[in-house]
């Protein structure tokens, strides 16, 4: 039993808390969200170069090989920083689409563009009534003669701009969810662009009579259910962790605060009432980072004794833990910097949208709860 | 990272699983559920673990203890807690016990630990007072010199199962001088000193757990007193800190969510069972992953104390959450009983014949573990040391 990060782990760390303390500042953020693709070249190009694109893929695909416990060491330094590239978009959700589908071709053409930086993608699996399944979908893939035919639209996908390339889920005519690629620059692909308000760029993506060739199926016909799930794992922990970073941040920014602002001729910080709440945040923050080591060590465990069923419970109850704990800390954090904690000028409010954002990220505390209990019913 | 338990250890859990099952048996558990259970039955189970060497995981291994590492305790404490086997009455095994072989004179090692470890002696704690609870060092006992004795004056309050017990360990104020941690010192008295008084406190669980020991001119050589006069503070201070595996007690919490499932699954809801109530299983979920998640915080601690980095700051929270988690249990236990939670007669009596079979087994465990947030430093106290120590507030 051991929870210490390895020596390479550390370096990783090390690393990662380097670049946002270095381009990290929130004005330099403001920057970052304020170019043209919602995020910045120059700070992909950084992370390609450091190889933090290539974390979680296989040897194999030209990737790091890395586990659950390397993606929860960039992922939670990230999130100290409110770092806006899409790392999820492309590298999680579009990649890891990617190296789940076992389609070996578009596999070797693209996974090393990604971790070079020069592709970005994105995941198109939500739409105006999904809510959080993957399953409620009213986007359709007609067979054709020579492939498929798409219509449809696809909501809220991350990334949904910048990228080049689109993993879309779509219902094939026996009713099963299926995957195709598409190119963004397809004449009957219309985006459209906005932002939500943890400063993401995302876009909803219209698909009117797209025909695609057959090589545009990734996976099986009808197995595209099962990849998003999959999938899922990575970037659930990846969410988790970058949630941990930002708890962490808005927790030791409160505690500083009310050390040093003064009210009643002493600092906040010295009133009982406010030292008892923090104490309860400073809980949720740990009981959290538990949850993750936790799920992270059922995923990384040995082949011969994974257990896909605990680690499903895991995930469910992290996921839980991420909205409630979030915005446990979150709540308490603005109310305790009082009317500085209102003001968009302080890091704080934004720490607490990313965390909201995080909590509707595939599926929110309570639904994830619904799904805890009928994985115990099981 | 990884939570694996070396082959050693998981050898060790074969050998503790086999001697719990073969020793935890029915006529332990039937003496346990007597009328003098408490008494008769824990010494017997203490006994047990005795004459295989575990009854003191805690304690040097020159003392009597066992020698385990952190994680063979971890793996004992969890097999115990899984088999709702009781752990062992703490005061002399756990509180005293530790006190005594590390501040304790030859004298009085050689005269108490063989006894506690036999379980011959039944130890009581002597710190809380009429007006000296959770702000202990306020406590107002005298301890006058006088020859080679003291003479003990005063109350002590709380006292769980003083009515039992051979010998109390009392803080008592020998000096009013400089700050009242200042003035302190520990003495062990024999219960059968003339001038000692046992008063029950009857208890809203409607047992007989607590008392009020009074003390009126009790005599108690200077022999019995723990290292220095005036500072018995530090020895208090280091048994609190004294490194306790079951704090968080999650594996006596995850015996009782088990329980509550299965009672669930018998109670009719609709054409199904309560378990399909959102508002139960909501519930149900909400502790069950708080408890998924205390375990880790527990194992953290573990794991941080093993490469001795000491038990690291999220352990402040292993009984604060532990406590409440386990109350939240209690409450929801207490719920699903429904009618039959209220209902008062004693297990043992005949009250199986009445609706279910663990209504009133859950009603006493919720009321008598309304203490658990109140005793070893009240959760609000817990809550203003990690403010200051872990915070920095």
């Amino acid at each position: 039993m051991n929870f210490e990060l390895s020596e390479e782990q550390t370096l990783l760390k090390d690393s990662v808390t380097r670049f946002v303390s270095d381009r990290y500042e929130l004005e330099s953020r403001r920057q970052y969200i304020a170019e043209e693709a919602g995020f910045s070249a120059d700070n992909w190009r950084q992370m390609a170069e450091l190889g933090w694109l290539s974390v979680p893929f296989s040897e194999e695909h030209g990737g790091f090989g890395g586990g659950a416990a390397d993606l929860m060491v960039v992922m939670e330094e990230f999130g100290k920083g409110l770092v806006i590239e899409p790392y999820l978009a492309t590298v999680l959700l579009f990649g890891g689409t990617l190296a789940e589908s076992g389609n070996a071709a578009l596999q070797q053409a693209l996974i090393p563009q990604i971790i070079d930086g020069s592709l970005h993608g994105a995941l198109a699996f939500h739409e105006r009534h999904s809510r959080y399944s993957f399953s409620q979908i009213d986007t359709r893939a007609e067979k054709t003669g020579s492939g498929y035919r798409l219509n449809g639209e696809k909501t809220v996908v991350l990334n949904g701009l910048a990228a080049s390339k689109i993993i879309v889920s779509a219902l094939d005519s026996s009713g099963g969810i299926s995957l195709f690629l598409v190119d963004t620059d397809e004449p009957a692909l219309q985006r459209t662009g906005y932002s939500l308000m943890d400063g993401q760029q995302v876009a909803n993506i219209r698909l009117n009579g797209l025909a695609l060739g057959s090589e545009a199926l990734l996976g099986e016909a009808g197995g595209g259910a099962d990849i998003l799930s999959r999938v899922a794992v990575q970037a659930l922990v990846a969410l988790a962790a970058e949630a941990q970073g930002a708890m962490q941040v808005l927790l030791d920014t409160t505690v500083e605060y009310s050390k040093t602002r003064e009210q009643f001729g002493v600092a906040i910080g010295s009133f009982q009432a406010l030292q008892h709440r923090m104490v309860d945040m400073f809980a949720s923050c740990e009981q959290h980072r538990s949850l993750l080591y936790r799920t992270v060590c059922s995923i990384d465990e040995d082949p011969s004794n994974r257990d896909e069923q605990d680690i499903a419970k895991n995930l469910h109850a992290l996921k839980i833990m991420v909205g409630r704990a979030g915005k446990h800390i979150g709540a308490e954090a603005i109310q305790i910097h009082g009317g500085m904690g209102m003001t968009d000028e302080l890091a704080v409010g934004h720490y607490v949208k990313r965390l909201m954002m995080i909590n509707t990220t595939l599926g929110d505390a309570d639904y994830h709860e619904q799904q805890f209990v009928e994985l115990a019913r099981k | 990272m990884d939570t694996n338990f070396s082959a050693d250890d998981l050898a060790f859990r074969e050998e503790v699983r086999a001697f719990l099952d073969a020793q935890f048996d029915d006529d332990l558990l039937a003496l346990l559920r007597g009328p003098d259970g408490v008494k008769s039955g824990m010494v017997e189970w203490q006994r047990r673990l005795y004459k295989q060497g575990w009854v003191a995981p805690g304690w040097p291994k020159e003392y009597g203890g066992t020698g385990w590492s952190l994680t063979q305790k971890y793996i004992f404490e969890t097999e115990r807690a899984l088999r709702g086997i009781p752990d062992v009455v703490p005061f002399g095994l756990i509180m005293v016990g530790p006190v005594i072989y590390t501040f304790g004179s030859a004298e009085q090692k050689q005269r108490f630990l063989p006894r506690i470890l036999k379980s011959e002696d039944w130890w009581c704690q002597g710190y809380s007072e009429p007006g000296a609870g959770s702000d202990l060092a306020a406590l107002q006992t005298k301890a006058e010199r006088d020859g080679d004795e003291y003479v003990v004056s005063g109350a002590k309050i709380w006292t769980t199962y003083a009515q039992h017990a051979d010998w109390i360990f009392c803080l008592v104020r020998t000096s009013q001088e400089g700050k009242k941690q200042e003035g302190i010192s520990f003495l062990l008295i024999d219960m059968t000193s003339p001038g000692i008084t046992v008063n029950p406190i009857h208890t809203i669980d409607s047992k007989h757990t607590l008392n009020e020991v009074q003390f009126d001119q009790v005599r108690v050589p200077l022999a019995n007193r723990i290292g220095e006069e005036n500072k018995g503070w530090t020895y208090a201070k280091a048994l609190l800190e004294h490194e306790r595996t079951a704090i968080a007690g999650v594996g006596d919490s995850k015996r009782k969510l088990s329980q509550i499932r299965t009672h669930a699954a018998q109670e009719k809801w609709g054409e199904g069972c309560v378990l399909d109530d959102p508002k139960f299983a909501s519930r149900l979920a909400a502790i069950e992953v708080e408890l998924m998640a205390l375990e880790f915080t527990e194992l953290r601690s573990l794991a941080s104390a093993a490469v001795g980095k000491g038990p690291g700051a999220a352990s402040s929270l292993l009984k604060l959450k532990g406590t409440e988690i386990r109350q939240s249990l209690d409450q929801l236990h207490m719920d699903l009983a429904g009618y039959y939670s209220g209902i008062a007669v004693e297990p043992g009596e005949s009250w199986q014949t009445i609706g279910h079979e663990y209504g009133s087994d859950a009603r006493v465990e919720f009321m008598y573990g309304r203490a658990a947030t109140i005793f070893g430093g009240s959760n609000e106290v817990q809550r203003n040391i990690t403010a200051k120590y872990v915070l920095g507030l």
